[in-house]
């Protein structure tokens, strides 16, 4: 860092998150300086600092503590001193696994973009490193004001993304996500300012365990839900999530789906429910009603597209759901599950819009009626394909299924009939990918599609991390569940004890 | 009169006199007239550079006052004239209307507005006002052979002359009733007296109100500003979208956050409603716009309203917000204003919006130079604009006005609209024609300066933020 913008080491000095931050912005400036003609020397300057990039990250799996909920590989310097505002970082079992997914994610978008991307490519990886850079920002900033920029600033790369390089509805995708995100945002700044002037600090780690007088905590829940809600996307502000989804690039819609929608999950997360714990318990049953109606109502709409890319678009509404649903379940499995499940829908949607992606490079067509029979034509790739729609299914063995046991344990503790409600909402799921696998697979071979030829090394390269994952995690997802335990545990020590203290103090003003 | 005296007023002195220099060179030099730039320029840094060596206090009893305050705007002067004669150099030559009195005026305007920052005493003020207000009616005009050019000048100038008489009115009201013109005077009259109960104060504060209103082109005093802005020769735009503006703001903190401090409640009232109107109609009628210097205009009404947000705080705090937001508002706009420049060549004006399609394709630099501007404009972090937002922001939640910070965070989300659409023809759309770049290495130096200065104050804010909260303490003398 320049010493003029920050200085003065404040708390711990660890480099790993500071340069998995500022190493994408580093390369895109590098790129800055590349002649736009010379495209496989961007392209490998991409893939180089993007694997780059990931290797600098593996000792936040390695070497995490996992038995503390403290935030690790932390930095902290002075940066805006009249704010009281530092550069803040580190992580904890819960963000520290975003981190990591951020940083494959990358690799994958740019080996899926090798050849899908002719126009503009320097811009287009510069918009992709910036993407990188900000992701792995709001996954380990520790500071709200720092959360807020990179949150913020990472919307300029995106609407880019969707924008520029996406199909022929790009131009209204485009603004109608950057609008409906920023209106979500501009209100939870409004909830960070005053979160500041009650407390006069920025500094999320102390908000964490600070107690916030029960009314406000209720204005600043619904002012940070107001952001998280938009991008998660909860019913009934998804509307923006199909349009950017479909018209996205496959490595916009891959970073779309992986990494941008979970921020509003981690915001509920890292917001929410430890800062304003009384309000999150007693808005709990709320959220998960309207996390059930997103289960189902995203189900449903599914069964009736005719489009490949907004079929899968319209699932992440689905389980996002899910997602929602464990988060408010406030108990350790709904927890754990809705974490784990964030994870297993980046992999999982992910591979899928990759999928999706490589084989529209080969047949321009997203119309599922033009697909059948396309695992005679690409059987490689319908074996793939098979894999992910059974992870998405949650088909026992793949990782879908662990997440979704876990996510509808918590919730039929917390509430039986949104239990059974959700429960339903598997069966929805198991209808609309099965129906699309068997429509697009099997029948008789389409002729619009005969004699494509099957996936290139690169991209089976691309894949297998993501197929590595689903059964890694499906057979033993106590290697990922562990880092979350004791945070977890300790987040729900909070909302309990917040509880308490809430309730003492109900009690001592009716003893007054 | 002792020389002394003469201390404080030494960057006036010297920018005074470059005009009057100017003048005379001009009328010397028959074919190399970018020496009159050049010149100015030199003058104008010699000003700056003095800015060091002024001793601070009041002057002439009490008639002007060298204070950090007038220090922050000076700097916000100094660096729009700068920059607006940079940005004029190719202009006038494409335009090809130069004429010598032009640097000159742009110098004189820039005295005006040094003095209003300055003054101590109504008299003052009003003159301060007057010299900026009729050098600046004529730049408006200076494309002699334009109607819009000429239209605009005589609008603005009609419509100035008005708020200066409301000016006026209002001066003499409150000299019935405190019985002086000096400042400090009438701050220790308020203080003693209760004014409040007197509605010729109250009547007087309304005046004064609308003719800063003016200056600074809040709604509903605004009516001027897209027409004069649109016909105005374009870096005049830019000087004037900046300069009148930022002395408004700097006479309205002397006048209303010292003088009538005692009488916040009442004018607090006025400006909040001024405020959100202005934001309302300035961002609501900047979406239609087809021209882009109307877009701005609108834009740079919206922008009023948004650093009013910081004076009706009412506090320091709020008042450094204000400022700060002036300055970041500065570099923006400069900046957006060179790329429009940019696009002025002898057969192509470059003023639709629809000019800009594929820009980004044929000249990234400037794309993403203009990129940046207007996420700035919206308020986008990591650019500057985010920091003069959420500082203003801040002031007004601390004075507790929550919900004027809620409209206006509504009010940035409808501008990320119209901003966003120009990168939407810039990066999204295909080239409809061939444009070709003014060359200009002064509007480069320009540009290059506002975009440095928009990064830099958005990601390292420290030392502005610092310098306008010390400079404001001196408001309070």
């Amino acid at each position: 860092m320049n010493a003029t913008v920050c200085s003065v080491v404040v708390a711990g000095d660890s480099y790993v998150l500071t340069v998995a931050i500022f190493l994408p912005v580093l390369a895109a400036l590098l790129m800055l300086l590349i002649n736009k003609n010379r495209h496989s020397t961007i392209k490998w300057t991409a893939l180089a600092a993007s694997i780059a990039n990931f290797i600098g990250v593996i000792p936040l799996f390695t070497d995490f503590d996992k038995t503390t909920a403290k935030m690790q590989f932390v930095a902290q310097y002075q940066w805006i001193r009249a704010w009281n505002i530092n550069y803040y970082v580190g992580v904890d079992g819960i963000s520290v696994l975003f981190v990591l997914l951020s940083a494959l994610a990358t690799i994958l978008c740019v080996l899926v973009s090798w050849t899908a991307i002719k126009d503009k490519v320097k811009e287009f990886f510069i918009a992709l490193m910036l993407i990188e850079g900000a992701m792995i920002g709001v996954f380990s900033s520790l500071d709200m004001f720092m959360f807020y920029i990179f949150w913020e600033a990472m919307l300029i790369p995106m609407y880019l993304l969707v924008g520029i390089w996406g199909g022929p509805g790009r131009l209204y995708a485009a603004i109608k996500f950057f609008l409906y995100t920023l209106t979500g945002s501009v209100l939870m700044l409004l909830g960070v300012i005053t979160i500041y002037m009650m407390t006069g600090t920025f500094d999320m780690v102390k908000l964490m365990s600070t107690q916030l007088p029960v009314g406000m905590q209720m204005v600043l829940f619904w002012a940070f839900f107001a952001a998280f809600a938009v991008k998660v996307p909860m019913f009934p502000v998804h509307t923006w999530l199909p349009d950017a989804h479909t018209e996205a690039p496959t490595a916009g819609s891959v970073i779309l789906a992986a990494i941008l929608i979970k921020m509003g999950a981690y915001g509920f997360l890292r917001f929410s429910l430890p800062m304003f714990p009384d309000a999150s318990q007693s808005v709990a049953p709320l959220m998960m009603v309207l996390s059930v109606v997103g289960i189902i109502y995203g189900g449903v709409i599914c069964l009736s597209q005719t489009d490949l890319k907004r079929l899968i678009a319209y699932s992440s509404v689905s389980h996002m759901g899910f997602v929602t649903l464990g988060i408010f379940s406030l108990n350790i499995q709904g927890l754990e599950g809705g974490i784990l499940q964030m994870i297993n829908h980046g992999v999982i949607t992910g591979a899928l819009f990759l999928c999706v992606g490589m084989v529209y490079e080969r047949s321009h067509t997203r119309l599922i009626a033009d697909y059948g029979g396309l695992a005679n034509v690409m059987p490689v790739f319908a074996g793939f394909f098979m894999v992910f729609t059974f992870a998405s299914v949650g088909l026992p063995g793949t990782n879908g299924f662990v997440g979704e046991f876990l996510i509808l344990i918590g919730g039929f503790t917390a509430n039986k009939p949104v239990g059974i409600l959700a429960a339903t909402g598997v069966i929805i799921g198991a209808v609309y990918m099965l129906w699309l696998y068997q429509r697009v697979f099997y029948t008789d071979v389409n002729e619009k599609i005969a004699g494509l030829s099957d996936i290139t090394f690169r991209e089976v390269v691309t894949l297998l991390p993501l197929l590595i994952l689903v059964f890694w995690i499906g057979f033993y997802p106590s290697a990922f569940t562990g880092f979350m335990d004791a945070t977890v545990t300790q987040l729900l020590g909070r909302l309990r004890g917040g509880h308490m203290q809430a309730l003492n103090m109900l009690i001592e003003t009716v003893v007054k | 009169m002792q020389i002394s005296e003469l201390g404080p007023l030494l960057p006036e002195l010297i920018i005074a006199s470059l005009g009057l220099v100017l003048l005379i060179v001009e009328a010397f030099l028959i074919k190399r007239k970018e020496i009159v730039a050049a010149l100015a320029l030199l003058g104008t840094f010699a000003a700056f550079y003095s800015l060091t060596y002024t001793s601070f206090g009041p002057a002439f009893s009490d008639m002007f006052i060298s204070d950090g305050y007038g220090v922050f705007f000076k700097i916000i002067f100094f660096v729009n004239l700068i920059l607006s004669i940079l940005m004029s150099v190719r202009y006038l030559k494409t335009e090809d209307s130069f004429h010598g009195e032009y640097y000159c005026l742009l110098v004189f305007a820039t005295c005006g507005m040094m003095i209003m920052a300055s003054a101590g005493n109504m008299v003052t003020l009003y003159l301060g006002l007057e010299l900026m207000a009729l050098s600046t009616y004529v730049l408006a005009g200076f494309n002699r052979h334009d109607s819009k050019s000429t239209e605009a000048a005589i609008k603005y100038f009609l419509t100035g002359g008005f708020s200066t008489a409301l000016l006026l009115y209002g001066i003499a009201l409150m000299y019935g009733v405190t019985g002086s013109m000096d400042l400090k005077a009438i701050a220790v009259y308020i203080a003693e007296h209760n004014v409040r109960e007197n509605p010729m104060s109250t009547i007087a504060l309304v005046l004064m109100a609308s003719a800063f209103a003016f200056k600074i082109a809040a709604v509903p005093f605004h009516m001027w500003a897209p027409d004069v802005y649109e016909g105005a020769p374009t870096p005049v735009t830019a000087f004037m979208s900046i300069g009148p503006k930022a002395a408004g703001f700097a006479v309205l903190g002397r006048v209303f956050l010292y003088t009538f401090a005692q009488l916040a409640p009442d004018w607090t009232t006025m400006l909040i409603a001024l405020s959100i109107l202005t934001m309302c109609v300035g961002n609501v009628m900047a979406l239609v716009q087809t021209n882009i210097k109307r877009m701005l205009a609108y834009s740079s009404i919206a922008h009023a309203g948004y650093a009013l947000i910081g004076i009706i705080a009412a506090t320091p705090e709020g008042m450094s917000a204000s400022m700060n937001y002036l300055l970041i508002y500065m570099f923006m706009n400069i900046g957006a204003f060179s790329v429009i420049l940019l696009l002025n060549t002898k057969d192509f004006k470059g003023l639709e919006i629809s000019d800009y399609a594929g820009l980004a394709k044929a000249h990234p630099i400037v794309g993403a130079a203009m990129l940046i501007f207007m996420f700035s404009l919206t308020g986008i972090p990591p650019m500057a604009g985010f920091v003069g937002k959420f500082y203003v922001f801040m002031s007004a939640v601390r004075s507790g006005y929550m919900w004027l910070a809620v409209l206006a965070v509504i009010f940035s989300v409808i501008s990320a609209f119209f901003y966003l659409r120009i990168v939407m023809y810039m990066y999204m759309k295909e080239p409809e024609r061939e444009v070709e770049l003014a060359h200009s290495n002064a509007l480069g130096v320009s540009l290059g300066v506002a975009a440095a200065f928009v990064l830099l104050i958005g990601i390292a804010p420290q030392r502005f933020l610092e310098f306008a909260k010390a400079t404001v303490r001196t408001l309070y003398f």
